[in-house]
C-alpha cells in the first residue's frame, strides 16, 4: 500500500446507506455486484461462491458466479434463496469507507426498511425494469420521506433484460418523477443498472448511450453524508447517558485525589456542536448552566460536535441524571430551538410488529436516554400508500405508517423528527415482553398540532 | 475511479469525523447505553484483539473512572500461554475483576467430551452460559464483528439470547436509530457488541492510532510449525503433527487468537503494528478463511454455533 492511500484512510469518512426492494428485483445480486467490483470481496469468499453457483449450475452451462450468495449468510436464505434479514456489509474506496444496510423485500419489508432507513445517509432503491414502480415502491420512497434520509437513489435494474432501451428508462422515469412530486420528495438520482452484468454499478457502461450520469458507486462517493449537512445547521443536543463520578474508583493510573470531587455528564452529542464557556439548558428542569469542561479520555477539548462521545463538565451543581437532555440555551430570539418537554405526544409510528396497535394500549416509550410508560390516546390517521394521502383509522397493523396521540406517564423533552432525527426520534415497545413495536417519530410541536388536531397534516 | 475533493467542500466539512473517530464514538456510546441499563454486565475477553480493543475503548467510556464491570474469559485448557500471561497482566494494569470459565474443569468431570477433531472451540459454549448464569450476567459484551462472517452480518448490536443462549435470527428486534432496545425477561439476557460495524482494517489501524499492546503472537516471530488444512500450525501439547507431517521453522504470525488446537497462523513478515496495518489491506483472504479450522467445517459453522448460544 502506498503512502497516498495511507493518508486517504485517514481522511476517509463514514457513509451509510441501505438497500430496499421488492422481491425477485436483485438486490442481492446488486449488493454482491458492488462489493465484488470495487474489489471488496477476498479470495476466499469468492471461492465459495463458485463453488456454490457451480453446484447448482448457476448461469447454465455459461457458468459464472451467483454474486447473491455473497449476502444471502443464513442457511435458510441459502436453502430459499431469499433474504431474512437486515445484513450489513463494509466496503471502502479511497474517499470513503461504507457500511451498507441490506434490506430485505418480503414479508416484513417496512420493518427492515425502516431499520436501515434509521442510521442511513442514502437510500437505494430498486426497480426491476420490467415492472416499473410497484406499491412496494412507493412504500420505500414513503419510508425514506419520513425518516428523512437526505438522499434516495433508484437504481433502475435488470436493464439488461429490456435490451438497455431508453424507452423503457424513460417510462419509469416518469413514474418515478410523479410519486415524487406527490410525495414532496426532491427528485431522486435515477440510474439505469444490470447487476447482473455490472452496468452502471461500479464503472459507467457502455451499452446505456442514452445515460449520461455517474455510476451508482460515483454517485455514493459523492453525495454529501448526513452529518455534514446537518452538523453546522442545528442546534446542540446532548441526551445525558450516565454521570461520571468516579470517587474512590478512579482509574489506575490517575492520581485519586485530583479526582476525586470529579463529575461529568457522559454521552453522545446528537445534534449541533458546543463549546467550553457556553450556555446549556438541561431539560426537563429547565435549569441553565455554563458548559466549564469537555474531557474525553484524558483530553481536554474546545469543542465537541454530533456524533462525538464526551463527557461534558458543568458550572453549577445541578441534579442531572440519565434520561436528561443538555441543549443549547435559548438564547433571546432562538426559542424555538429548544425542546419543550411534553406529556402529550403526537407522532408518526411506523408498525413493525405482527401485534396490531390498538387506542387505549399501555406501552413503554424510549427517547433518548430515557423510558416512560405511554398510553395510546387516539390513532388519528393512517398513510394510504396508493394516494399519499391521510385516512382516517382506529388501528395500526404490521407495515402500517400513521399518525397518533400519546400521553406519557412523564415529560419528554422531544424535538421535532424533521429538525432533529436523534432527538426526534423513539420506539414504542411492548411492555409485556420487550419487543419494539414500532419506529416512532416526534411530528411536530404539541402546542401547535393540539390545536389543529382535526386538521390533516403531510406525513 | 477519481473524485476530486473541491476546496469549498473542505472547508464546509471542518467538523467531521474520520471513519475511526465515528466508529470508536459509536461503540462507546454502545458501552455507555449497556452499562447504564443493565445491572450486571461483562466483557468476554481472551485476550484476542478484538476483546482488547473493546477493553480500550471501556476505559476510554468510563475516564476518570475505573471500567464499571469484570471481564469474564472462557478458557478452553488450549490457550496459547502467552496470551493467558497477557491477559492476566493487562487485568490487573487496570484494576478490573477476571472470571474465568473452564472447558478442562468440565472435560475433567466428564460432563463434556473431547470432539474427535480435537478443537475445543465449539466446547466453550457451556463453560460460558454457566458462568453467565452463576455470576448473574444480564448484558454480555462481545468483539463480534459483522464483517467477520455472513451470520454474524445479521446479528444486531444488541443480541437477545434466551436461557439456553440461543440466538434467533429469524426473530430480532428491529435496531433503529441508536437507539437499543435492552429489554429482557428474568432468565434472558443480551449480548452487545459494540464494535459490529468496525473492519479487521479499522480494528488494526485503531491499534496503530492508540498504541494498544497486544499478545506478542500477533506479530512476526519465529515459530516450529507444520502444514494441516493448509494453515500453518504450531506444535505444541495440544497440537502434535502426525508422522506424514514435517515440521519446520517459518516466519509466522497469528491474525485470530484462539484455541490452539484450532486456530492457524499465516506466513508473514509484519513485525510491527504498522506493518500489519498494511498487510491486512493488502491481505486477499478474510481472517477466518484463513486461521479459523472451525468455520470451515460448513458454510453454517458460524450460524450453528450462534444458534447454540455461542458468542
Amino acid at each position: 500500500m502506498s503512502t497516498a492511500v495511507e493518508t486517504a484512510l485517514e481522511h476517509s469518512t463514514l457513509f451509510r446507506f441501505a438497500t430496499a426492494g421488492s422481491v425477485d428485483d436483485g438486490k442481492s445480486t446488486l449488493v454482491g455486484r458492488l462489493l465484488h467490483d470495487s474489489k471488496s470481496v477476498l479470495a476466499d469468499q469468492l471461492d465459495a461462491v463458485a463453488r456454490t453457483s457451480a453446484e447448482r449450475g448457476f448461469g447454465g452451462e455459461r457458468g459464472g458466479l451467483d454474486l447473491a450468495l455473497l449476502t444471502d449468510g443464513l442457511r435458510a436464505e441459502r436453502e430459499q434463496g431469499i433474504t431474512i434479514d437486515v445484513a450489513y456489509r463494509y466496503f471502502a474506496t479511497a474517499n470513503r469507507t461504507f457500511i451498507l444496510a441490506d434490506t430485505p423485500g418480503h414479508v416484513q419489508y417496512t420493518k427492515n426498511t425502516v431499520t436501515g432507513a434509521s442510521t442511513a445517509d442514502a437510500v437505494v432503491v430498486l426497480i426491476d425494469a420490467r415492472k416499473g414502480v410497484l406499491e412496494q415502491t412507493r412504500r420505500h420512497l414513503a419510508v425514506a420521506r419520513l425518516l428523512r434520509v437526505a438522499h434516495i437513489i433508484v437504481a433502475v435494474n435488470k436493464i439488461d433484460l429490456v435490451d438497455y432501451s431508453e424507452a423503457v428508462f424513460r417510462d419509469v422515469e416518469f413514474q418515478l418523477k410523479q410519486a415524487a412530486r406527490e410525495l414532496k420528495v426532491d427528485e431522486p438520482a435515477i440510474i439505469p443498472v444490470s447487476a447482473l452484468e455490472g452496468d452502471n454499478v461500479v464503472d459507467r457502461s457502455e451499452k446505456t448511450p442514452w445515460y449520461g450520469g455517474p455510476s451508482l458507486l460515483e454517485t455514493l462517493e459523492q453525495l454529501p453524508a448526513l452529518a455534514d449537512l446537518e452538523t453546522d445547521l442545528e442546534a446542540f443536543r446532548f441526551p445525558v447517558q450516565t454521570v461520571i463520578r468516579p470517587q474512590g474508583a478512579v482509574a489506575p493510573d490517575l492520581d485519586a485525589d485530583a479526582y476525586r470531587d470529579y463529575r461529568g455528564y457522559a454521552g453522545q452529542v446528537a445534534a449541533g456542536s458546543i463549546r467550553v464557556g457556553e450556555a446549556v439548558t438541561v431539560q426537563p428542569s429547565g435549569r441553565t448552566t455554563t458548559v466549564t469542561g469537555i474531557d474525553f479520555a484524558g483530553q481536554e477539548l474546545e469543542e465537541a460536535f454530533a456524533p462525538q462521545s464526551v463527557v461534558l463538565r458543568l458550572a453549577d451543581d445541578i441534579d442531572i441524571a440519565r434520561g436528561d437532555l443538555i441543549a443549547e440555551a435559548g438564547a433571546a430570539g432562538s426559542n424555538a430551538q429548544l425542546p419543550q418537554p411534553t406529556q402529550d405526544l403526537y407522532a408518526a409510528l411506523c408498525w413493525l410488529s405482527p401485534k396490531p396497535l390498538k387506542e387505549g394500549s399501555r406501552l413503554l416509550i424510549k427517547h433518548g436516554s430515557k423510558t416512560v410508560q405511554g398510553l395510546v390516546r387516539q390513532v388519528i390517521s393512517k398513510l394510504d400508500l396508493s394516494t399519499f394521502a391521510d385516512q382516517p383509522a382506529s388501528g395500526l397493523e404490521l407495515n402500517d405508517i400513521g399518525t397518533v396521540h400519546i400521553r406519557l406517564a412523564a415529560a419528554l423533552p422531544v424535538d421535532n423528527y424533521v429538525n432533529f432525527r436523534r432527538t426526534g426520534a423513539f420506539l414504542v415497545i411492548d411492555p409485556s415482553d420487550g419487543n419494539t413495536l414500532a419506529a416512532g417519530l416526534v411530528e411536530s410541536d404539541h402546542l401547535e398540532l393540539s390545536a389543529r388536531e382535526d386538521e390533516r397534516y403531510d406525513i | 475511479m477519481s473524485i476530486s475533493i473541491s476546496e469549498d467542500a473542505i472547508v464546509k466539512t471542518a467538523k467531521r469525523l474520520s471513519s475511526l473517530d465515528a466508529l470508536e464514538s459509536e461503540a462507546i456510546h454502545i458501552i455507555r447505553e449497556v452499562v447504564a441499563e443493565f445491572e450486571r454486565p461483562a466483557l468476554l475477553f481472551s485476550g484476542g484483539k478484538d476483546s482488547v480493543v473493546m477493553l480500550h475503548l471501556a476505559t476510554k467510556a468510563f475516564w476518570p473512572g475505573r471500567v464499571p464491570f469484570p471481564v469474564l474469559h472462557v478458557d478452553t485448557g488450549h490457550n496459547f500461554p502467552e496470551v493467558l500471561e497477557f491477559r492476566d497482566r493487562t487485568v490487573e494494569r487496570l484494576g478490573i475483576r477476571l472470571v474465568v470459565g473452564s472447558v478442562q474443569e468440565y472435560i475433567d468431570r466428564g460432563e463434556l467430551n473431547e470432539r474427535a477433531d480435537g478443537t475445543r472451540n465449539p466446547l466453550q459454549t457451556v463453560p460460558l452460559l454457566d458462568t453467565i448464569n452463576a455470576k448473574k450476567f444480564d448484558a454480555v459484551f462481545g468483539g463480534g464483528r459483522r464483517d467477520e462472517d455472513k451470520a454474524r452480518a445479521k446479528e444486531r448490536i444488541l443480541s437477545l439470547r434466551d436461557e439456553f443462549g440461543q440466538w434467533d435470527p429469524r426473530n430480532q428486534r428491529p435496531e433503529l436509530w441508536n437507539l437499543y432496545n435492552g429489554r429482557h425477561t428474568v432468565g434472558q439476557h443480551v449480548r452487545a457488541f459494540p464494535i459490529s460495524n468496525w473492519t479487521e482494517l479499522d480494528v488494526w489501524r485503531y491499534i496503530e492510532r492508540e498504541n494498544i499492546e497486544l499478545p506478542g503472537l500477533y506479530y512476526a516471530h519465529q515459530r516450529e510449525v507444520f502444514r494441516r488444512d493448509g494453515m500453518w500450525r504450531a506444535v505444541g501439547e495440544v497440537s502434535q503433527p502426525t508422522e506424514k507431517e514435517t515440521v519446520e521453522t517459518r516466519t509466522v504470525r497469528y491474525r485470530t487468537v484462539g484455541d490452539m488446537s484450532c486456530t492457524g497462523a499465516v506466513e508473514s513478515d509484519a513485525a510491527d503494528v504498522s506493518a500489519v496495518v498494511r498487510e491486512v489491506a493488502l491481505s486477499t483472504l478474510t481472517e477466518r478463511g484463513a486461521t479459523r479450522a472451525d468455520d470451515r467445517i460448513s458454510e453454517a459453522a458460524m450460524e450453528d454455533r450462534k444458534k447454540d448460544g455461542y458468542f
